[in-house]
């Protein structure tokens, strides 16, 4: 079944491209210009401006014990974050997929929720749920010793929800075009479910898998509005990278805000520029 | 019996794929499961490979009840239609994939797939990735993959069903011979009766959830039970009452009396319409008059030699009978929209009507 498509493909890439003309000068200026003005423009002043005086306002960034602080939170709670979502969105996946039952629909539209809903939402949802005090279930958790607002699973909790859909999205449509057939062959050869997984499926889907954690990674470290609800804000304790970055930047410590945003920047580009080298050249599939 | 299938029944929602089908599968013996495309015969291959549930009934493999074993659990070897190469994985990899779940040593994984590589002649790209192979390479990787668990049956769904004729036509050869080195239980799916009556020691046919015949594919092709089969299996022509394969139609050209009726040995006068000649094979189309007032158009497939024996032409006057010994079948009904089956091609009913006015 691929061998005609892979034909027919050769035979494309073997006619010569038509000339382009000025429309598609026209339309490659536009589309260069507009990404230019609205992203790369932008985001490399943010980076002049970090090395406006030399490496000394990052090296202010780490003499300050509260930053650091806030840089390793951020750090950990995107880590926590992405590896629930990666575990949490890969069994999703295969049930919206592979899964018959009433409902999918409705619970296929719930997992695109976190995408539509403002991530300040979320944070005042989480609130009234887990808060210590007036929460639904928050006073139950904090009477066992479990705090969850203005606490670090609060704030992982708040990362979770926006990063949701990041993986699911990403291994729905390749868990689909895979099909069930080399799964079922597994099985035909001796495979029980955790083999199959683990030697069929597993690699089938690992580009869309590592795509959707680099997704989910950038999304968790760049996470402000439900965070800053959930957290409280506690300088060096429960003050992430982007707090800082709004906390330095209303205090006039414009430098320090533009290094941190920077490290932020730096780190989620850095994941999508390892994972274009690092996957195959050719199709994902 | 390797396999016995027993009062097996399935539905898919309103569907009904088998209906209460009771069969078994000799050992050692290459078996086709032929039908027409949503006859049940696949979902019946995948009931025993345990890929579906039945509804109800039973499945025994090797003697032993299967119907609520687990795949993995089976040892059935299965081969689907569009190879389920595993992608990411060599050939050998892929071949080796039973083995490596069984936990075999690593030796002898590896001298059991170079056996196994060199039945199925894919020595060279043991390497390869199945994306560089073509189709018929990527049956034969996954037919090897199948063997390589020793399977106390090996199933394959249409394996053909998704390469050109020719490389089709190759692999059923080779399908043939390997069975006879292998010979282990072997079922096949397939819509196409040229493949089950060549490969096939014994074909069920299967249409609409239920088992029209087992048997031999001479003994299905010379003594059908039933109009379906002798449909299914080859070409069918109406003559007078009867269904009549058109190759068993004898031609004769002098009667006696040369009117309308009854022939020499009983055959019935018609004039030909058309003359078709497919490579060694000439098919004539006869307009019989049959005494009723609607006609019938019946074809005849003769051997070159018999037609030029013949000497006719079109237009001329000839008798038809079947030949001595021909099988041949009470017509359900009446028909007169001529020749059925897959016999030569012809136009709709009307312009046949017309083009026997004008004949005449």
């Amino acid at each position: 079944m691929a061998e005609p498509r892979s034909d027919t493909a050769i035979d494309e890439a073997r006619r010569p491209a038509p000339r382009p003309g000025p429309g598609t000068y026209g339309l490659r200026l536009v589309v260069v210009s507009y990404l230019f003005l609205l992203v790369a423009w932008p985001v490399s002043l943010v980076a002049r401006n970090t090395f406006a005086d030399g490496l000394d306002s990052l090296r202010g960034l780490f003499a300050d014990p509260d930053i650091v602080h806030a840089l390793q939170l951020t750090l950990v709670v995107a880590v926590i974050a992405v590896i629930i979502n990666t575990v949490f969105g890969v069994g999703m996946a295969l049930l919206l997929v592979r899964g018959r039952f009433p409902g999918k629909r409705l619970l296929s539209a719930l997992v695109d929720l976190p995408l539509s809903v403002s991530p300040i939402v979320v944070g005042l949802a989480l609130t009234l749920v887990y808060g210590g005090r007036t929460g639904w279930f928050g006073p139950t958790l904090e009477a066992a010793g479990f705090r969850v607002i203005f606490a670090t699973p609060g704030i992982v909790a708040a990362t979770v929800f926006v990063a949701l859909p990041l993986v699911i999205r990403e291994v729905v449509p390749v868990l689909e075009e895979l099909g069930t057939d080399q799964e079922q062959a597994a099985h035909s050869l001796g495979a029980g479910a955790v083999q199959t997984f683990r030697r069929i499926t597993l690699p089938a889907i690992r580009w869309a898998l590592v795509y959707g954690v680099v997704l989910s990674l950038a999304r968790s470290l760049g996470e402000f509005g439900a965070v800053k609800v959930v957290s409280g804000n506690v300088s060096g304790h429960t003050r992430t990278a982007t707090l800082v970055v709004e906390e330095q930047y209303l205090n006039f410590d414009r430098a320090g805000a533009f290094a941190t945003a920077f490290l932020l920047a730096l780190v989620a580009v850095s994941c999508f520029v390892v994972f274009s080298v690092l996957r195959p050249k050719e199709s994902r599939s | 019996m390797s396999i016995v299938v027993s009062n097996v029944s399935k539905r898919f929602g309103g569907f009904v794929a088998l209906d209460g089908v009771n069969v078994a599968i000799p050992t050692g013996q290459l078996t086709a499961l032929l039908g027409p495309s949503g006859g049940g015969k696949s979902t019946l291959l995948r009931i025993v490979a345990g890929l579906e549930r039945p509804d109800g009934g039973t499945v025994a493999i090797d003697g032993r009840d299967a119907t609520a074993l687990r795949p993995q659990h089976r040892n059935v070897g299965f081969v689907f239609q569009h190879y389920a190469a595993f992608k990411h994985l060599s050939v050998a990899r892929n071949v080796a994939f039973g083995l490596e779940i069984r936990k075999r040593p690593k030796a002898e994984i590896r001298e059991r797939v170079q056996q196994l590589l060199a039945l199925v002649h894919l020595e060279p790209f043991a390497d390869r990735l199945p994306s560089q192979l073509s189709g018929g390479q990527r049956q034969r990787m996954a037919l090897a993959r199948a063997l390589a668990v020793e399977p106390s049956v090996l199933l394959l769904d249409e394996p053909f069903g998704a390469l050109d004729a020719k490389v089709r036509r190759e692999l059923r050869e080779w399908l043939r011979r390997l069975h006879d080195e292998v010979a282990v239980t072997t079922v096949f799916v397939t819509h196409d009766q040229e493949e089950a009556l060549e490969v096939a020691d014994e074909i069920v046919v299967i249409n609409e959830g239920r088992i029209e015949q087992v048997g031999a594919p001479d003994a299905l092709y010379d003594a059908p039970t039933n109009e379906f089969v002798m449909r299914f299996l080859g070409p069918v022509t109406q003559l007078g009452g009867a269904l009549v394969r058109p190759h068993d139609v004898a031609v004769i050209v002098e009667g006696p009396g040369g009117g309308v009726g009854a022939g020499p040995g009983g055959g019935l006068a018609g004039r030909i319409e058309r003359i078709g000649r497919v490579g060694f094979e000439v098919r004539l189309e006869v307009w019989v008059q049959d005494g009723s007032a609607r006609g019938q158009r019946v074809s005849a497939t003769l051997t070159r030699t018999q037609f030029q024996g013949l000497g006719v032409s079109t237009g001329d006057a000839v008798w038809l009978r079947p030949s001595d010994g021909a099988p041949t079948l009470p017509a359900a009904r009446h028909q007169d929209r001529g020749p059925v089956g897959t016999a030569a091609g012809t136009g709709t009913g009307a312009g046949a009507g017309a083009a026997a006015l004008i004949a005449t």
